[in-house]
């Protein structure tokens, strides 16, 4: 049962989005990431909010599985804009008691809700077009020139591929020990949560002592097939540019380009109430 | 030719205390000498304990003796230069699949092994193809290892080793965690290679069942071979396997109780076609 759950959360489906080499896409999400904080004017946000829109059109993922990850910021989000909108001095806008909202906090406020939720909505259209795999390998390669100050760039790849291959089988394992726990009189479930936390020690336990055991075994299995690092180490599927993905470096270059001129050449006045 | 070439092999573990002093040492390997030929189907018994895995372990230089030489195909194992070549010439398959399956797809891990030997790139996908075909999962290529039965993960192990393009294989208790289905085909697959591919394998098992069409059976007690020959040789010898804590296959054991009674049926008998041509024999002789 616990097999079947998807890792991270990518989402199959078949678009152009989705067969983009990993570099492209990572090296895109900071992109556009960077420019959200870069370029403020409204305008840009348009430019932006255009960007964004196509980009999910084009990854046929259903919105649903996008607007997943912003309720995770939700709690946060809200902090952000009470803070905001509250403790920026300036002209007031409502008084409730001693508290006042000012003209100049609200809008420093949407502009960092739009910022947040464009954020959410970028990175994650990344994870939800690219398997944890893919990610993993576009890492090794997009952020091989980091080996030259002597990161170890492979291994943590290594680390990150051999971590996603365990998760289920961790996950089985943890099911299996606790029914073994359950069959011999644990409770996992009743009493406050300190109570449940120390129910957790007879399931953590057996855990980590069966994950070290097969950390070993794994060592050994690896040195047995001759892994000795990443030096010397031949692909079996080397990550190439296609053309698509230098299109979508084009796509990106133009994307910057009119991030750009909108921030210094295009005004865009909004109604006299800001 | 000689590919494994032991002389009174010994490995010792030693068991530290707080202070780091040697509190104690247990000799799990004790003076073997181990010779195999090229192209050999060689099994080691042996009940828990009796050292059978740290001789394994032997094989593949991922242990080296404490005492004693070891040679595979002519290298030395303590010669840490040569230690690439020698896991490359005899590769190793573990007991449990799930934790030896680096890939998080068939194909991947099968081209684990050539990828760090720096294999170019379209040699691996023959080798990953040829050896997958080999173990007939070539089907399952890009499932993930997570999905399969434990029979077709140790299946999926052996093809990462034979991608690798050993000399020899060492099979360290491959069934243990299986199901019978899943024994019989990982054993079939292995026969099959050793018949095929000339591939020389030493199975380590303690069913006895396996070792049967073996070339050669040594049997392994407190670190030291006790027995060795033929299965025929040694499944003659019931009492004293049973004084090493190892049982004969039903069919030999049915047959040894027989001839215990009286029956004239021949001493060691390996398969349940033999033992009914056997009693057949032996009820024509009662008839006249």
């Amino acid at each position: 049962m616990l097999k079947d759950i998807t890792l991270g959360q990518y989402y199959p489906a078949d678009s152009v989005l989705h067969k983009l080499d990993p570099r492209v896409k990572l090296l895109g999400t900071i992109l556009f990431i960077l420019s959200l904080f870069v370029f403020q004017s409204v305008s840009c946000y348009l430019v932006a909010t255009l960007f964004l829109v196509s980009v999910i059109k084009l990854s046929k993922v259903p919105l649903r599985f996008m607007t997943k990850g912003l309720k995770a910021i939700f709690v946060l989000m809200m902090i952000t804009l009470v803070f905001n909108m509250v403790l920026t001095p300036g002209t007031p806008l409502i008084r409730i008691w001693k508290i006042t909202v000012t003209v100049e906090g609200t809008k420093i406020a949407i502009r960092m809700a739009v910022r947040l939720i464009y954020l959410v909505l970028g990175s994650s259209l990344m994870t939800l077009t690219t398997t944890p795999n893919h990610l993993t390998d576009g890492m090794e390669k997009g952020l091989g020139f980091l080996k030259w100050f002597h990161v170890p760039v492979h291994e943590i790849a290594m680390i990150m591929s051999i971590a996603l291959r365990f998760i289920p089988i961790l996950m089985d394992e943890t099911d299996r020990i606790m029914k073994a726990q359950t069959s011999r009189g644990a409770d996992f479930d009743s009493g406050n949560l300190i109570q449940k936390v120390k129910s957790l020690v007879p399931l953590l336990v057996p855990l980590f002592i069966s994950a070290f055991r097969r950390a070993n075994d794994l060592a050994m299995a690896m040195e047995a097939r001759g892994y000795h690092g990443g030096e010397g180490r031949t692909k079996m599927r080397p990550l190439e540019y296609q053309r698509r993905d230098k299109a979508a470096y084009l796509i990106l270059a133009a994307y910057l380009t009119a991030m750009f001129l909108a921030n210094y050449f295009v005004k865009i006045t909004l109604p006299a109430v800001w | 030719m000689k590919i494994i070439d032991g002389k009174k092999l010994a490995y010792e573990y030693k068991q530290f205390n707080e202070n780091g002093e040697v509190e104690s040492t247990l000799k799990a390997v004790d003076g073997v000498d181990l010779e195999v030929e090229a192209g050999d189907f060689i099994a080691i018994l042996g009940h828990n304990g009796s050292g059978k895995s740290t001789l394994a372990k032997h094989l593949n230089a991922i242990l080296v003796p404490t005492e004693g030489t070891l040679y595979v195909d002519g290298k030395d194992t303590k010669d840490g230069s040569k230690l690439w070549e020698i896991r490359q010439t005899a590769g190793m398959v573990f007991q449990n699949p799930d934790n030896q399956i680096i890939g998080t797809l068939v194909d991947e891990d099968v081209g684990f092994g050539p990828e760090n030997m720096g294999v170019p790139r379209e040699e691996i996908w023959r080798r990953v193809e040829k050896s997958l075909k080999a173990v007939g999962m070539w089907e399952y290529r890009s499932h993930s290892p997570n999905k399969l039965s434990g029979g077709q993960k140790q299946r999926v192990a052996i093809a990462g080793v034979v991608a690798m393009q050993p000399k020899c294989i060492v099979l360290d208790e491959p069934t243990a965690m299986l199901d019978p289905n899943g024994r019989k085909e990982v054993i079939r697959t292995v026969r099959e290679l050793n018949r095929t591919e000339k591939v020389t394998v030493i199975l380590i098992t303690h069913y006895m069942e396996e070792v049967i069409h073996a070339d050669r059976v040594l049997v392994m007690d407190a670190g030291k071979i006790v027995m060795q020959g033929t299965p025929r040789e040694i499944f003659s010898q019931v009492e004293k396997l049973k004084s090493y804590r190892l049982d004969v296959p039903q069919v030999t054991l049915l047959a040894y109780e027989l001839r215990k009674e009286g029956l004239p049926v021949p001493e060691g008998i390996l398969s349940i076609e033999e033992l009914t041509e056997a009693l057949e024999r032996c009820r024509r002789q009662l008839c006249q």
